[in-house]
């Protein structure tokens, strides 16, 4: 089936006896023309790889630009020491943090549905899957269903901060998260629904203004909210709290902010955070460090290439 | 339609996929192109590339392509020290390209057995790519199927030739375009198909009059 609104995903859940992340499932397996195991077998691939880049975070790493790393490492021993927000909520923020961080140390990370927005999923799935034991088919299935959230988002308005500034990637992680833990915690399809919207109206407008064209600053930190909003989404949704605009509507409209957007506001790193002084700042930095990396490099190139050389260069 | 996982994935190295991602394809695309290990590469970034590419790790991703390795390999930060062991020389330049995507590179690479080409490809979002230009011919093909090159004479027509081998076995083309510098140059053709193509046709389209080189890209999961 098409997968281009959370209506109709529903309506064939209902109408087939089966759950969202079965239909998704099955579309995947009609789409690319493969089993039901080797479709499984993919999204495992997925989760493996989150779970191993949690695993081997140790917060020590450095992005290229200086910006970023360690806070991730931070927030993971405060959650030993009475959070505010209870150790679980600590724990979701610091594996939020930590892949943020990974992504921009050029590590292993699944983009979902974005390499900046690759925090999002992992942050919420990772402390759940912890905490109560749950079983790897279990998260399998969540898998399947943020990934039918987000192909509607795709479908209808956008992913990318390109296109529709942060909202349409954070804010879509933090639709797709919250899906899956209604899916984990045995809430309905009609409850996905409303989890999915509350997290995406909680976000609409959202810009996207990475500092110095980086996906660093406010990024890594971006997951975080992402992460905890779909935890709150997921929470009133269990709670019976329902979203008064649908889904489907809530997308559209997040499509049309994002379309209305202005152009500085869109990942171009003109507007917002970046723009600001310190931002600013940060941008010259790497261009004049980058000036002096750059001429280095050149100039060692050439050098061996005349010398016949092996280029070892960093 | 929407692919599931292009929502859910792909996996990958950090921290962008189209200043890093995109970067390694184009790389491993023209590492097959060229047919051979690279000895020497020139790169020449442009636009966004050339401005935000030190900070996305877009120069190691390409440098990490063109050794051959894949988008999620945990070696692409250190693509230039292993470049050194395995006697890669490199050199990168900014430049500007007319009339380019601003995710745009050239590159101009020397085999070991000598073979030269000249590739001009850009990242296009989400790690997908595009090759604009090949031994300064236009082109465009994503890499997205199964690709032919195929290089021929002019004045020799092997376009029958070439689809009458291709549906001996069965393939099924997606696209086809014909493409070359000037008028009574070399053309090249692009062949985009469902399937690979098995390699005696590809020796039977090589045998053919007139044809000067066919590269077949195997496209990647
Ligand atoms: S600010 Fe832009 S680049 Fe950063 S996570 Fe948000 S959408 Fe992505």
């Amino acid at each position: 089936m098409n997968l281009d609104s959370m209506q109709e995903i529903v309506a064939a859940a209902r109408r087939e006896g089966k759950r969202f992340w079965e239909i998704i499932l099955e579309t995947d397996m009609e789409n690319r023309g493969v089993s039901r195991g080797e479709s499984l077998d993919k999204m495992a691939k997925n989760w493996h790889t989150m779970k191993e880049a949690s695993e081997v975070y140790t917060g020590e790493r450095r992005s290229l630009s200086g910006l970023s790393g360690g806070q991730g490492k931070l927030m993971h021993d405060y959650a030993a020491k009475a959070p505010i927000g209870g150790e679980f909520m600590a724990q979701v923020i610091a594996e939020a943090l930590a892949m943020g961080e990974s992504n921009a140390c050029m590590r292993r990370v699944v983009a979902a549905p974005t390499a900046g927005a690759c925090g999002v999923l992992p942050a919420v799935l990772i402390p759940l899957y912890w905490r109560e034991n749950l079983l790897e088919e279990k998260m399998l299935e969540a898998m399947f269903t943020a990934s039918g959230v987000g192909a509607v988002i795709a479908y209808r308005a956008c992913i990318s901060g390109a296109a529709g500034g942060c909202q349409a990637e954070i804010g879509s992680a933090s639709a797709m998260a919250a899906a899956a833990l209604v899916h984990l915690r045995g809430g309905t399809e009609s409850q996905i629904c409303h989890a999915v919207a509350m997290a995406l109206k909680n976000l609409m407008g959202l810009a996207c203004d990475p500092v110095a064209g980086l996906v660093e600053v406010p990024c890594i930190k971006r997951n975080v909210v992402g992460a905890v909003n779909a935890v709150a989404a997921a929470d009133m949704a269990l709670a019976g709290i329902e979203s008064r605009i649908p889904a489907d509507e809530v997308i559209d409209a997040m499509g049309e902010v994002g379309r209305r957007l202005p152009m500085e506001l869109r990942e171009t790193a003109l507007g917002g955070l970046a723009a600001t002084p310190t931002g600013r700042a940060v941008k010259e930095r790497m261009a004049s460090s980058k000036k002096k990396q750059r001429v280095l490099t050149i100039k060692d190139a050439r050098w061996r290439l005349e010398k016949r050389e092996p280029q070892g260069s960093k | 339609m929407i692919d599931v996982f292009d929502i859910m994935g792909p996996i990958m190295v950090g921290p962008s996929s189209s200043h890093t991602a995109g970067a390694v394809r184009i790389g491993r695309m023209a590492r097959t192109l060229l047919g051979e290990k690279p000895v020497k590469a020139e790169v020449y970034l442009h636009g966004s590339f050339a401005e935000t590419g030190v900070g996305h790790g877009t120069d190691k991703a390409l440098i990490a392509g063109l050794l051959g390795m894949a988008t999620d390999d945990l070696d692409i930060p250190n693509s230039f020290e292993i470049a050194g062991r395995r006697k890669l020389k490199f050199s990168f330049e900014e430049t500007e390209l007319r009339d380019a995507h601003p995710n745009s590179v050239k590159l101009v690479l020397t085999g070991e057995s000598g073979r030269k080409m000249k590739m001009q490809a850009s990242s296009i979002g989400g790690g997908r790519i595009m090759v604009d230009k090949l031994d300064g011919v236009d082109v465009s093909f994503s890499g997205d199927y199964h690709t032919l090159i195929i290089q021929n004479l002019d004045n020799q027509s092997n376009l029958s030739d070439v689809s009458t081998a291709l549906s001996l076995a069965r393939v099924n083309v997606a696209n086809m375009s014909m493409h070359r510098s000037a008028k009574g140059g070399n053309v090249m053709m692009i062949i985009e198909t469902d399937d690979p193509v098995p390699g005696y046709i590809v020796e039977l389209i090589e045998k053919q009059p007139g044809i000067l080189q066919v590269i077949h890209y195997v496209k990647e999961d």
